[in-house]
Parts: structure tokens; sequence; C-alpha cells
């Protein structure tokens, strides 16, 4: 299965992670920063900030776009509950 | 106490809120000894009359009779809208109603809000940020976006050729008195600084920022949506802000991380813990560690630590499978103050199961600290290898204080053996 190395730059762990993996799934694993609250994609608590590799990430979703647009995300927001890992190397922190 | 119509603020301008003296409690979060004031405005101009804010829904009789003596609903050109919370949007539908050809003006932020609000997508109304103005003919009102002070929505809106801030929430306070204005009404300094410790002190960044937009106004009146309007000396309560925004204590060690270790402990175990934990952190340098036993000490002081510092840690037992109530008392008392992006840790000495460090763990990440170092349990009586575990857990504080962790690296099955997060 491919993996992807996803890393919480606020607390300095990398992550290998199967590809389809969601960011959810790790972050709180691992204890980052990133908070969640409804965690279904609807209340945007866990927006994060990707520092590179948001190619590396599915494409948003309608419900993910919604929810950004409706908090003034900028272009290198996702919401941690919904973006799930392609590949590659991917840098995240909360906010 | 009842205005029986409606205030000239000066010429052309006048309140037209309302007064609510008999609420004791705003908010579930504020006491209110003698009630507050929905305080909203009406701004007439050569080309056009503005409402800025209403009132909440229960007095919106009054604040319609009151409009009425000042505008007729026709000649209604704005509705400005400085913060949607309810006590301050309760007569917004029927207004809407009655002056359908008002333009109804909003801060950006507030768009969503409005939409939840009015439970309606289909809305006319015009988003507005700092800078942005609207001619009302020979006087312009003008934004100034000051988010956070106390919602992401709020705006101020200051009518330029008066010298006039209509302040949202900002200088407001909950304070009741029918004469209304700051130089006639009874003495309110408690209520004015009560409402800034308990509405704005999270956001004091904001705060600040906002009163970046605001000092150089010349103003002459400051008109508030809640508790007495600043006609004297307005800029005096500008000045305090200031003063409160500021950090409440002097920190003599301030080119230093502060590391707090709060414990509570019942025979001795998580104190010892805690001194370990402390130890380590200062074997860190650049980091000042402080230990405090919260049996001896009261809430008020702690969150004042608090809110200066850079990390925090909380030593509890576990009694009946839950941290302490001291515990709890603390960390539900920090509503008041901005803890988000701090560093968080807890650990602690059990005897049968050890849930309490897990729960607070919990808990900080839950107020939006960061938890990167997993708690040090013991059960009962620590070793020395388990002295050691809390020594290196102070230390790992210490180095994600100053910037110094080791990075690494690890598999997400690794990951998913383990109960809790990474570090053990």
């Amino acid at each position: 299965m491919p993996k992807a190395n996803v890393t919480f730059e606020d607390i300095g762990i990398t992550v290998t992670v199967p590809a389809g993996t969601r960011l959810i799934e790790v972050s709180e694993k691992v204890g980052a920063g990133i908070t969640y609250s409804c965690r279904e994609g609807e209340c945007g608590t866990c927006i994060m900030k990707i520092v590179s590799g948001m190619e590396n990430l599915a494409q948003r979703s309608v419900l993910e776009d919604k929810v950004l647009q409706e908090n003034m995300a900028g272009r290198n927001n996702r919401l941690a509950c919904q973006a799930q890992v392609l590949g590659g190397e991917i840098v995240v922190r909360p906010g | 106490m009842e205005t029986e119509s409606a205030v000239p603020l000066g010429s052309g301008v006048h309140w037209v809120g309302a007064l609510d003296p008999g609420l004791r409690e705003f908010d579930v979060i504020l006491k209110t000894a003698n009630g507050t004031t929905y305080n909203a405005y009406c701004v007439r101009g050569s080309a056009g009359v503005a409402v800025i804010d209403t009132v909440k829904a229960e007095y919106a009789d009054t604040f319609f009779a009151h409009l009425e003596q000042v505008a007729r609903y026709d000649e209604l050109t704005a509705i400005v809208l400085n913060h949607l919370e309810p006590d301050h949007t309760g007569a917004l539908p029927e207004l809407m109603r009655r002056a359908p050809q008002a333009r109804l003006y909003i801060s950006v932020k507030a768009q969503m809000m409005l939409k939840a609000l009015l439970k309606s997508e289909a809305l006319a109304y015009t988003p507005v940020g700092t800078g942005d103005t609207v001619s009302l003919g020979d006087r312009t009102l003008r934004f100034l976006n000051t988010p956070y002070l106390h919602w992401p929505d709020i705006q101020c809106t200051w009518l330029e050729e008066e010298g006039m801030l209509f302040s949202g929430d900002v200088f407001g306070c909950h304070f009741c008195d029918a004469r209304l204005f700051n130089d006639r009404v009874g003495d309110f300094r408690f209520s004015f600084e009560y409402y800034y410790a308990h509405i704005m002190r999270p956001f004091r960044e904001y705060v600040r920022d906002a009163l970046d937009l605001i000092e150089p106004l010349e103003l002459k009146l400051i008109a508030p949506a809640h508790g007495p309007i600043l006609r004297d000396a307005p800029r005096a309560y500008v000045q305090r802000y200031r003063q409160l925004a500021a950090p409440q204590l002097h920190n003599e060690a301030d080119r230093d991380k502060t590391l707090l270790v709060f414990y509570i402990s019942s025979y001795g175990n998580t104190a010892r813990m805690a001194q370990a934990v402390r130890d380590g952190a200062e074997e860190i340098d650049g980091v000042r560690a402080s230990l405090y036993d919260l049996q001896g000490g009261e809430v008020t002081p702690f969150v004042d630590l608090i809110e200066e510092a850079d990390g925090i840690a909380f030593g509890t037992p576990t009694i009946n499978g839950d941290a302490v109530k001291p515990i709890w008392d603390l960390l539900s008392s920090l509503a008041v103050v901005k803890v988000s992006e701090k560093l968080g840790a807890a650990f602690g000495s059990y005897g049968w199961s050890g849930e309490g460090v897990n729960m607070v763990e919990d808990r900080l990440r839950g107020l939006k600290l960061r938890v990167p170092v997993k708690g040090v349990r013991v059960k009962l009586i620590p070793t020395e290898d388990e002295m050691e575990k809390c020594r290196e857990l102070g230390r790992e504080l210490a180095r994600h204080l100053t910037g110094r962790i080791t990075r690494r690296v690890i598999d997400m099955a690794e990951l998913l053996k383990e109960p809790s997060h990474a570090q053990g």
C-alpha cells in the first residue's frame, strides 16, 4: 500500500501513514495541537494550515469547500477531519 | 425606570434603545446588579437616515416607539449592525419588514451569523470592512473592523462629522440608569471594569489592534451598545482599555519561557512528581519553572499567572475515576483568558485506575492548548525510575517551550498500538 509522511510541525513528529488515512486519525493519536469539535466537517474547528504538500491530499469535497469558505479560510487551509492523505510528504500545523 | 422618549445625543442623532433594569444575570456568565441597557441609535443626514443596532426581542416595542419619535420607516436608508448577538438584533426582522428599502450593513464576518440568525439564505445586505463608508448626505458613517471584541463579527461605526463612535460592545457595560450619559448616571466604574474582565479580556490582542484604529479618532462621544453613553472624557475609556489590554503582571524574567506546574496531592506522591517535573524543566536553559500547590491558593491569581505563562502542567491524583475538583475548578475558570496555543501537560499518581491524567489532557486539548508530551502516570509511590520519567517530562516540556525538540519519525502502526499519543 502506498505510504505518505505527515509532519506535525508544532510537535516535531512525522508519521508514516497508509494512503487514504484522514489527518484526524493521526493528529489526535500523536497529540498534535489541532483541535476537533463535530468531527464531521461541519463546524470548522479543525481548520489547519498545510505548510507544504497540498497536492498530496485528496481534493476538497463540496462540503469541506463550503465550510472553509464560510470560515473565510485561506487557500492553504484544510479541515483535518476531512483531508485524506494520498502519498508523498505533507507538513501541517494547527490554525 | 423608563425613558419615555428617544434621547438626543446631538443634532439629528438619537438614542432609541431600551432599558432592562430587572436583569440580574446576563448570558449566564455576568451578574448585572442593576440591570442593563440595549442601546440603539438613529442618525439623520441630509440624504438618508440610519439605524445603528436594535434591542433584545422582548424590548422591540419600546425600540420601535422610540424610533418612531425621530424617523419614519420609509425614511430609513441604512441599518447598521455592529454586533449580531440576539440582544442587539432581536428587533431586526421586524425592522426589516417595516423598512424594506433600508440597506443592511454588516461586517464581513457577520454574514454567516446573519443567515443563521434570520434562518434565510436570500438576504440583501452589504458586507463592509475598515474604511468603507455609507453616505447620509451631509454625514458619513465609516466602519472600523474590530473582530473578536468579543465576537468575530464586531465592528464599530464612526460618524466622522460629529466625532461619535458607535462602538458595539466595546467600551460597554451592564449598568442601567435612565439618565444615560456617563456624567449623569450613578457610579458605573466597577461595571465597566467587570465587563472588560469577563467579555474582552480573552481577546486582548484583538483589543490592542482595535485601539490602534480607535485612538487616532477625534472622539467627542462613544456610544456603546450597553450601559452609559460616554460623552464626558471619552478618551479616558479608550486609555483604560489600553491599560487593561497590557499584561497584568510584570515578568522580570521575560526573556525566559515560563512553565507553571500546578498540583494537588493526597499522600504526597503527586507532589513529589510535580517537584521532579519542575526540576527537570529547570535543567533546560531559558525556562523559568514554578511550582504551586492548588490546596494553598485561590483560583483567580492562578488564572492571572496562567494568562502570562507559556506552558502549564497539572499534577492530579485520580479519585473514583476522575481528576480532583481543585484541578477542574481551575480548568473551568480559564474562559476569561487566552490559553490557546500554550503548551499543556498532565501527570499524577493513582491508586486503582489513573484516568485523571488523560482526562486533564483531553480538557487541555479542548481548550486548544498543545499537548505534545504524553503525561506520566504512576501507580501509588513513584520509584526512582518513575521520578526520572517525571524529570524527563519536565525537560521535554522545556525543550518544546524553547524550540529544542528532537524531531522524530514514527510509523502509524506503532502509533495504533499505543493507548494515547506518541511519546511515552
